[in-house]
């Protein structure tokens, strides 16, 4: 064991601790319920959790991720005894069917998120101060790849964290996306049948499990997936050597870690059948999974405000001598929006489930009719939140997109300041839009008018940033190395997402749509044009700069021409299917409506898509190594991170640089955007 | 110039045929409501702004990647150009005026499809998981399949026994959830004869995709001959106990979930139920008799047959005379 390669100890391990994982939970489950029940969901709980920290044993030892892990483990166990205590003492029901009763679960899960935050040593610092220690100011990370896998204060190596992380829960939500579209390939049910049984579910039980985990699982991968990208670029674009507060910057990454660890425990725990949304009344009638989503769900948005109060803070005070407002790079302004909507609105969706989870828990009646409460008041609470998110989402890939274009054109950036103000456009008018998804609630219905008319608002500044997009593009010299093509994929891609959205947006038409796969199509197209695709962007354009190397040209555009042409057909496919009548959110459909074929294609379609994120993930991990060397200003971009040797030195700028020119003028003589400060 | 006149042509012709194509390939079910028209006519508007919008982009998109390509061996930079002006305030006020007169014509369009007639015919709507209840209060008629006369108004009152649902039914376009512990209004003049789906549209739990009911509609004359006879057929019902029991069962949307032809449905079937051997979850089993039936109605989480252990079956408070008129139904079931 000792002479293996990390990974296939970690592999070794994983399969071991499931293993160990599901005889633990099997048994616990027996000690308590006085017999087998090899399907118990404490034995998938504990598979999962045991294999998974098996795995980064393996990989890296007793250290970091693995004891925050443990101490996860046992911080759950901990706080599940403690209530189940309390609850013996005050009389009440000590064991259930998921083992542990509700409530010792709930907070189980939230002593065992406090537990990995102390195990991993993200609070080590502040500790240490509040017994009056000292820290350094810096801490020296290890070289190699495990520094990683612990804490560090560095805002590259906690990109590039947030990015892995984001990518292993985006291929969760893959996965499970798959799962469901073979199920839908034909009408009637296959598999997930009402016989079928995983982990106490039924075949439609689980469909609506996979279903409801797939949306929130790709929110999570995208909240990380941004963050990681802004953590990574924005000190290097406005040439800081860090975030604001490195520390605070670390405890964002990590808190969501516990968070993505739960969010998957509902699917273990009895699952849950409401969608990403958890409308009540249905969740507060679903199984225990629903409480863990709630939880998981909630913590993760911590991690959101306290990353978007950090990057606000660092591009407010932290920026290069000369960099004003309307010089610094797009992707900042882009960024600064996305993180005004987090800083402000996370808090509604936290509040909604909280207040479900509360009526779980307490008995309260926030949203019962029987107990005076109002269905429909969470709906406004989570679409507060839930709305913006969106633009939370794709603002850092218009952004990314804006960034990258002129690079690849060779020209200025066409209307650089109504393109930065079109992203605070399109995050202020946001805030005004959320009842647009409750055309059909039953709210006021006077209300719905001026819903439609700020929605529609919306489309305005949109359309700018596709117009100075394609005037950008006019008269430039365009080549179309695999980044651009992500760009202009993303482009096209954002434009079906754009277009389709005014039927959504005028309440007669989307009287017809709500709930329907026409809405799937859309937000799939938003979703990926604004983000899936200028992420991969990102990954191909930055990846250079990050390890050194650059990833296959080759196979980089064979991602894109498997995965854009699939993607299309997937989302045309969607919409024709919910204009013509298809509902969201079903394991089954009529046979007689006649959308057999185009669903058997939405699901060939989603696994070219597969294919190509797997091509995507053997390109990006085998170029780690073995990629191509690339030192230098590959792109001949005009940005300061690509005037320094790749990687990135680890305080970034050796000499600080200042900023004499336009970020994007390239075409013009003599022109420099920064210029690197010399010590005499 | 010569670029801007040659793109002008394409988008005018690609905005064409990209109609042409959305307006050929069917994209909506047949339009079988008043109310559908407005939506139609509003969608139809969509299509054309959607298909001259996406020429507008694609067109000199796709030009520029043809015409501005960076050819073999070419090296320097685009025309140096940093914006201009009056094009940005151009395309951000032209676009505000067409969504502006959008959001317009969707206000009035949803108005057209909220038209009160005084005349209309008032249907009480009960969703529950995972079934539908339809009483008609002019005739005390309850039916689990939804009768409407073509060429009158509707107004539905519907109200939910538990979560939310929501209605819809695709070839009458428009959409209204229903929310427990209040009435939502639903209004439709059904135009077009013939058999529809009404389909639940909010996600309601795990039997969601199969919460359907067929909707039926009929001419005048049938309708009313229709009323008629269940009119009837209720009054003969109501003498002897099984009669009351089939409408109490029908009233309380029991037949969603338990089947009365052995199918296996969201709970255990009926069909020849009564006095059978029943199998629970905890390994034992009972007869099927006139206290375990009135226990399940009851107690539904009291003992759980063998299979459905996660479901969660509503509590319905029944008298005895009640529960006596059901177990006599449910013993015709055979």
């Amino acid at each position: 064991m000792k002479n293996m390669k990390p990974v296939w100890r970690g592999l070794v391990l994983l399969a071991l601790g499931g293993a160990l994982g599901y005889f633990l939970g099997l048994g616990l489950d027996a000690l308590v319920s006085g017999s087998a029940n090899f399907t118990a969901p404490l034995a998938g709980f504990f598979s999962l959790v045991v294999s998974v920290t098996g795995f980064f044993f393996g990989l890296v030892g007793y250290r970091g991720v693995t004891r925050g892990l443990v101490f996860q483990i046992i911080g759950t166990l901990a706080g599940g005894f403690f209530v189940t205590g309390l609850r013996a003492l005050m009389g009440l029901k000590t064991f259930g069917p998921f083992f542990f009763t509700e409530p010792a679960w709930v907070v189980g899960g939230l002593v065992g998120t406090l537990s990995f935050l102390a195990g991993v040593g993200a609070l080590t610092d502040w500790f240490k101060w509040a017994l009056g220690e000292s820290t350094p100011e810096h801490h020296t990370d290890e070289p190699g790849w495990q520094k990683y896998f612990n804490v560090s204060l560095d805002h590259k190596v906690i990109g590039v964290q947030y990015t892995i992380t984001s990518i292993a829960v985006l291929g969760f939500g893959g996965i499970f996306a798959l799962i469901f579209r073979t199920e839908l390939a034909a009408s009637q049910l296959q598999f997930l049948t009402t016989t079928f049984q995983a982990f106490d579910q039924n075949g439609l039980q689980f469909y609506n499990t996979l279903m409801s985990l797939h949306g929130m699982l790709m929110i999570v991968s995208i909240l990380l997936g941004i963050a990681g990208v802004m953590n990574y670029l924005i000190p290097m674009l406005i040439g800081a050597q860090d975030m604001a507060f490195p520390r605070l910057n670390a405890f964002s990454f990590w808190i969501a870690v516990p968070a993505a660890v739960l969010l998957l425990s509902a699917l273990f725990l009895g699952g849950f059948d409401t969608g990403w949304t958890g409308y009540p009344p249905l969740s507060t009638r679903s199984p225990l999974g629903v409480q863990m989503f709630f939880l998981g769900v909630f913590i993760a948005g911590w991690s959101s405000i306290l990353g978007a109060l950090n990057l606000i803070a660092t591009v407010a005070r932290m920026r290069a001598r000369g960099m004003t407002a309307f010089r610094l790079p797009i992707f900042a302004w882009a960024a600064i929006a996305t993180s005004i909507i987090s800083l402000t609105a996370t808090q509604l969706i936290g509040l909604s489930f909280q207040l479900v989870m509360f009526q779980r828990l307490l008995g309260m009646g926030f949203f019962d009719p029987a107990k005076g409460g109002n269905p429909v008041l969470f709906q406004h609470l989570f679409w507060f939140y839930s709305h913006p998110a969106v633009y939370v989402f794709v603002l850092p890939g218009l952004g990314v997109i804006s960034e990258l274009l002129p690079v690849f054109v060779r020209k200025p950036l066409f209307g650089y300041r109504w393109v930065a103000m079109s992203s605070l456009g399109i995050a202020l008018v946001g805030f005004l839009v959320w009842a647009h998804h409750m055309f059909t609630s039953g709210m006021n219905e006077y209300l719905r008018v001026p819903f439609m008319y700020s929605t529609l608002l919306v489309a305005v500044p949109t359309g700018v940033k596709f117009f100075s997009w394609v005037a950008t593009l006019w008269q430039g010299k365009i080549s179309t190395p695999t980044p651009m093509l992500f760009v202009l994929g993303g482009i096209v891609v954002f434009l079906m997402g754009g277009l389709s959205g005014p039927p959504n947006a005028t309440v007669s038409t989307d009287l017809h749509l709500h709930d329907t796969y026409f809405i799937v199509g859309h937000f799939h197209d938003t979703m990926f044009g604004g983000y899936i695709f200028p992420f991969f962007a990102a990954i191909y354009y930055w990846f250079p700069k990050a390890t050194g190397r650059r990833m296959s040209e080759k196979l980089g555009k064979l991602h894109f021409w498997l995965m854009t042409p699939s993607f299309l057909v997937l989302t045309f496919a969607m919409m024709r299917v919910g204009l013509l009548g298809m509902r969201r959110r079903i394991a089954d459909y009529d046979p007689a409506l006649g959308f057999d074929l185009s669903h058997l294609i939405m699901t060939v379609a989603a696994y070219l898509i597969f294919t190509s994120v797997v091509i995507f993930l053997y390109n990006f991990f085998h170029s780690m190594k073995h990629g191509e060397q690339a030192e230098g200003n590959l792109w001949n971009s005009r940005s300061p991170e690509w005037q320094v040797p790749s990687p990135m030195p680890v305080h970034n700028y050796d000499h600080a640089f200042q900023v004499v020119g336009e970020p994007y003028d390239y075409g013009l003589e003599g022109s420099k955007y920064v210029e690197f400060i010399k010590h005499k | 110039m010569r670029h801007f006149v040659i793109v002008a042509i394409l988008v005018l012709v690609m905005s064409t045929l990209t109609y042409l194509g959305l307006d050929s390939s069917g994209l909506l079910p047949v339009q079988a409501s008043e109310q559908a028209v407005p939506v139609d006519w509003l969608f139809n508007l969509q299509f054309i702004t959607i298909s001259f919008l996406f020429s507008l982009i694609i067109v000199p998109l796709v030009y520029s990647l043809v015409v501005f390509r960076r050819r073999p061996g070419e090296t320097g930079d685009g025309k140096h150009f940093e914006g201009n002006t009056a094009l940005e305030i151009t395309w951000t006020a032209i676009p505000l005026f067409i969504v502006m007169g959008f959001a317009y014509l969707g206000a009035y369009s949803l108005g057209e499809t909220r038209r009160v007639d005084p005349q209309a015919m008032v249907v009480n709507v009960t969703a529950q998981q995972f079934a539908w209840t339809f009483e008609y209060p002019d005739t005390g008629v309850v039916s689990s399949v939804l009768y409407l006369p073509e060429g009158k108004q509707a107004l539905l009152k519907m109200t939910s026994r538990d979560v939310i649902h929501s209605f819809w039914v695709p070839e009458f376009r428009i959409k209204q959830d229903i929310l427990p512990g209040r009435t939502t209004e639903y209004r439709i003049t059904p135009t077009r004869v013939g058999d529809y789906k009404l389909r639940c549209a909010e996600l309601c739990g795990t039997s969601h995709a199969y919460m359907l009911a067929d909707v039926k509609v009929v001419s005048r004359a049938d309708f009313d001959a229709w009323m008629a006879a269940r009119a009837e057929e209720a009054r003969a019902a109501a003498d002897t106990p099984e009669g009351r029991g089939k409408t109490l069962v029908t009233q309380n949307g029991c037949l969603g979930c338990h089947s009365l032809d052995g199918t296996r449905g969201t709970g255990p079937t009926w069909f020849g139920l009564y006095g059978s051997q029943v199998s629970l979850s905890d390994g034992t089993t009972v007869t099927a008799d006139e206290a375990f039936i009135a226990e399940s109605i009851l107690q539904p989480q009291a003992k759980f047959v063998a299979g459905y252990e996660t479901i969660q079956m509503p509590v319905y408070q029944f008298t005895d005379e009640q529960i006596a008129d059901i177990i006599a139904f449910i013993k015709t079931v055979k």
